[in-house]
């Protein structure tokens, strides 16, 4: 009886949300005539002031950079949130909750691969504005390179105290340019770097500095995370 | 012929994204188990996500990067898709890791006071 219900109230809100979505069209560029389209605007700013290739880093990083500032906090309060939930007395942490040890093959082979990894990362977030990635992307692939390290050797531990330094730091520099721009143009996030040339490394003013950032905090922070729940031993009535 | 059908095709897009959602929803809303209701809202993001950048896709467009080869060939920026969808979702996708994450934190805490994973046998908080 509940689950005719359910799928009945479902099948209302899906046929409502269908409805309007095939009204929208498909493939088509849907905008009102007369107006010019927000994102025409967009990608023409992007190649002639900002002199950046990658067109969704612009808009993170530049245009709607006050947003992914907030959202930097959200990820902060989200892991602050996990570790007081999760909190334990010094002496108890340290049992893994994976039970048994990895083998040989994922031993040898996580060595090999860890630091292939964390170039991968390292390399998606400094070249976040001129191809695909960025700063989120990045730091979650060297997140994946410590998960590995973790699953594969017991007592291989990361330090806290180095975590936390590092994520700071890099909120300090992301939120400390964000107010030099205050001393330049006189906005939040203004530009006050040269922009260079369009597909140079050394490119966008203080968008690969703003998104270097991000890839260190998105990196410690996930690190972080996954050092908690690891750790996190399994008992019931505890 | 074939006109209609791409037509309807093209509609199905859309249709799995909103499917997608409504799979999440009927979980959230039905199961049991809280890992299980953690695994739905996970499921409700990316159906989420698949709707808002299936809104910002033009047909035959390219990824919006400005590379040397797209400066070389096109020049032209209505063949790019619309940038500002990927964005929001890029921001709607470390959200829901947020969620995810601070709703597990939750369902370690529960089990470790009640012994069970089973939302009735916690306390009546099903409908």
């Amino acid at each position: 009886m509940k689950k005719v219900l359910v799928i009945l109230l479902l099948a209302v809100l899906g046929y409502y949300t269908a409805a309007t979505f095939f009204d929208i069209g498909f493939g088509q560029p849907h905008f009102i005539k007369g107006l010019e389209p927000v994102k025409d605007i967009y990608l023409a700013q992007t190649v002639k002031t900002l002199k950046v290739s990658n067109a969704v880093t612009s808009i993170v990083v530049n245009f709607r950079g006050f947003d992914t500032l907030g959202e930097v906090t959200v990820l902060f309060l989200a892991v602050t949130v996990l570790g007081s939930v999760l909190y334990k007395k010094r002496h108890e942490v340290g049992e893994r909750s994976v039970l048994f040890s990895a083998s040989s093959i994922v031993t040898s082979g996580s060595k090999l691969l860890f630091p292939a990894i964390i170039l991968l990362g390292a390399y998606v977030f400094i070249h976040g504005h001129l191809s695909p990635g960025g700063g989120f992307q990045g730091g979650v692939i060297i997140a994946t390179g410590f998960l590995l390290m973790l699953l594969s050797y017991e007592n291989y531990s990361v330090s806290h105290t180095a975590l936390s330094v590092v994520e700071s730091l890099a909120g300090i520099t992301f939120a400390g340019v964000g107010l030099l721009g205050f001393l330049h143009g006189g906005t939040f996030l203004q530009n006050f770097l040269p922009t260079g040339v369009l597909n140079n490394l050394f490119s966008g003013g203080i968008i690969p500095i703003i998104y270097i950032a991000v890839g260190f905090k998105v990196g410690a922070e996930l690190t972080g995370v996954i050092y908690t729940v690891l750790h996190e031993k399994g008992q019931s009535n505890g | 012929m074939d006109s209609t059908l791409f037509h309807y095709l093209d509609y199905a897009v859309y249709g799995t994204a909103i499917l997608v959602m409504l799979i999440g929803f009927y979980g959230t809303m039905v199961k049991k188990s809280l890992l299980k209701i953690v695994i739905s809202l996970s499921v409700i993001d990316s159906g989420l996500n698949l709707l808002i950048v299936t809104i910002g896709y033009y047909k035959g467009g390219t990824a919006p990067i400005f590379s040397p080869g797209f400066l070389k060939n096109f020049k032209d920026v209505s063949k790019m898709v619309d940038p500002i969808p990927q964005a929001l979702v890029l921001t709607a996708i470390v959200i829901g890791f947020g969620v995810t994450a601070v709703a597990l934190a939750l369902v370690i805490r529960l089990y470790r006071h009640h012994g069970t994973l089973n939302i009735d046998e916690i306390k009546n908080l099903k409908w």
